[in-house]
């Protein structure tokens, strides 16, 4: 393993902002995996943290194939994340808004370019990503439509679903959309939560990163446990929204991954101050629940549930 | 107050909020009482898209008050919608609080999506039609703008026109970009509704002679589209820039606090300083920004801490 500083930022009063890389094996780009690029992205982290303990053992025991390296980025923005904020800290925008980036711009398209420059040349890029609605999902992995999508390599990650989905004016500026225009075949791994720690679903996602690494020749290695699906490839569209009328307190009432029948309640929403129940969201179908509203309280005509 | 005029005030859209509130985004819509001298052309003022942006509550105000002392001169529809993003602009919060979103990359939105992509879609259902939507910014909290309208490049034949009316002192003409179709501006040009983006002052801060300057302007405009009959005052001729180099940005080689040299709106020549930046910590001069070309400086950084690559001023090449 070697650990270095991939890009450096320096600050007037705070030491200077060091995104740490982590290079396993050696030889062609093969593999670059990116963890947190927003401060509330701590799963996304840990989960790096893990997959870098795990390539730590392979990489010891010969297990990496020779001529292949992989590069690990476990947190990005440590700026943001170390004073507890989702965005950059002095003028509140999103890294992974600014890709390509621009290395003469203003600071977050620097960082981007800095970041990009290393990474844009593996083959498979890797990124550990969050929605912006809060909520919980099933583990998948969310690619888009690109033209350059590689929808087969995505089913070695061996993850319950593959989502493709259609690419929006705002997305030309991500990692991931630039990832492919750069021709690195890129991926987006969702596991269950972004700003809690879940170690099992993480613990699951190294599995599969593992699983398809072995399959494209980078690792061979024997993975235990761990996923093991035959995917199933949907679009956005295939999801089954439920949208709730009315604001309030909200509950869930099955658990994400439950199978449900038609008609089966779902959540409901209650008056914050007397209790009672303003409104049931029930399955318009049957269904397995893959995304669910989590916070407390809701606003109305918010999608509390998708079911696939 | 006088008959002549009519002043309606009514909700654009309305969302619950969880506890004991909706959302409502309002607009007074001004008319003539009497309908026969109602021409029924309309013009939309917007505002507020990004809740620490406030020159355009001034403009707002003091558009009202002019058309309220002059009632019989109107013969058109005008609608003000001050608060586009009213929780945002109570919560000093520039984008829409609760979802940390940008209210101007959220557009045409979604009948059937989320709640921010609901309100989207009613505001363009709204402003769709309208014969020019004025949409008021005032930079951010970090820069100060001259009154400027800025003109995504697909548009510019049928905008540029329309932005000699109002009284700003420069028309940027700018490269069209992805990301830019989703703000208000691009769905409602690609909609056949006219939009300008107007640019002025800076963030959280009421910069009166801009505002007024504005006012001016739009009365002018409502002039010039038949829905004001009363005197206006002349409008300055705007330096119109529409080359793809025409602008050259400064941004800062080093973080620090940054200590303007330059005057907002003045002529440099080479090798003049726009600013130094400094620490104060050692007291030692850390960068010093001069321009590498003369040229007029129409954006100057107001806030005085920059990290590395922050826009600290722009100058428009003469
Ligand atoms: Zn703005």
């Amino acid at each position: 393993m070697n650990r270095k500083i991939i890009y450096e930022l320096n600050a007037l009063y705070r030491e200077p902002m060091q995104v740490t890389g982590y290079e396993f094996g050696e030889g062609e780009k093969s593999v670059c995996v990116v963890g947190s690029l927003r401060g509330n992205e701590i799963q996304q982290m840990f989960t790096c943290n893990k997959l870098i303990q795990r390539l730590k053992k392979l990489e010891q025991q010969n297990r990496i194939v020779e001529g292949k390296s992989i590069l690990v980025l476990p947190c990005v923005n440590t700026y943001s994340m170390n004073i507890g904020k989702r965005f950059w800290p002095t003028d509140n925008t999103d890294i992974n808004r600014m890709f390509p980036g621009y290395n003469e711009g203003e600071t977050t398209q620097r960082i981007a370019a800095g970041i990009f420059e290393v990474i844009k040349d593996y083959g498979i890029g890797i990124q550990f990503a969050s929605n912006y609605m809060s909520g919980r999902f099933l583990p998948h992995i969310r690619m888009m439509q690109t033209g350059f999508e590689d929808i087969e390599t995505a089913k070695k990650f061996e993850f319950p679903y593959v989502i493709r989905r259609n690419t929006r004016p705002f997305d030309t500026t991500t990692l991931n959309y630039n990832w492919q225009i750069w021709e690195t075949r890129a991926f987006s791994v969702y596991t269950t939560d972004t700003d809690e720690i879940d170690a099992k679903s993480a613990a699951d996602a190294v599995k599969g990163i593992e699983q398809m690494l072995n399959k494209e020749g980078i690792l061979h290695s024997s993975v235990n446990g761990g996923y093991h699906y035959n995917s199933r490839v949907l679009c956005d569209d295939n999801l089954l929204s439920v949208r709730c009328r009315e604001a309030g307190i909200y509950e869930n009432k099955v658990d994400i991954g439950e199978e449900v029948c038609k008609g089966q309640l779902l959540a409901e929403i209650t008056d914050p101050y007397e209790g009672m129940v303003l409104e049931q969201l029930v399955a318009p179908a049957d269904g397995t629940v893959f995304f669910q509203h989590k916070a407390p309280l809701i606003y109305a005509s918010t999608t509390a549930i998708k079911l696939v | 107050m006088s008959q002549e005029i009519i002043s309606q005030i009514s909700d654009v859209c309305q969302v619950k909020l969880p506890i004991g509130e909706s959302l409502k985004i309002k607009r007074n819509r001004l008319l003539p009482a009497d309908s026969a001298s109602n021409t029924n052309k309309r013009i939309c003022i917007v505002t507020g898209i990004h809740g620490d942006e406030l020159e355009g509550q001034y403009v707002c105000y003091e558009l009202i008050r002019r058309i309220r002392e002059n009632p019989e001169a109107l013969t058109g529809i005008v609608d003000v919608y001050p608060a586009m993003n009213p929780m945002g602009i109570d919560s000093v919060t520039r984008g829409i609080p609760g979802f940390d979103l940008d209210m101007n990359r959220i557009f045409p939105g979604s009948k059937d999506g989320a709640m921010t992509e609901y309100v989207a879609y009613k505001i363009i259902e709204e402003l769709s039609g309208a014969d020019l939507v004025v949409d008021i910014h005032a930079s951010n909290i970090y820069l100060t703008e001259i009154p400027q309208i800025r003109i995504n490049e697909l548009n510019e034949d049928t905008l540029v026109p329309l932005a000699r009316h109002m009284n700003v002192d420069f028309v940027w003409v700018h490269a069209s970009s992805t990301v830019l179709e989703s703000t208000l501006a691009y769905s409602l040009n690609s909609r056949a509704t006219p939009t300008l983006v107007v640019e002025a002052g800076v963030g959280m801060r009421i910069t009166k002679g801009y505002c007024e300057q504005l006012v001016d302007g739009l009365m002018n405009t409502m002039k010039e589209l038949g829905i004001w009959q009363g005197e206006v005052k002349p409008v300055r001729e705007p330096l119109v820039e529409n080359r793809t180099d025409g602008v050259v940005f400064f941004n800062a080689p080093k973080a620090g606090i940054f200590v303007p040299a330059a005057k907002h709106w003045t002529r440099l020549e080479k090798g003049d300083r726009v600013g130094n930046i400094v620490n104060p910590l050692t007291g030692d001069i850390l960068a010093e920004i001069v321009t590498p070309e003369k040229g007029i400086l129409f954006t100057i950084r107001e806030y005085p801490i920059v990290d590395e690559g922050s826009l600290v001023g722009r100058l428009l090449r003469i």
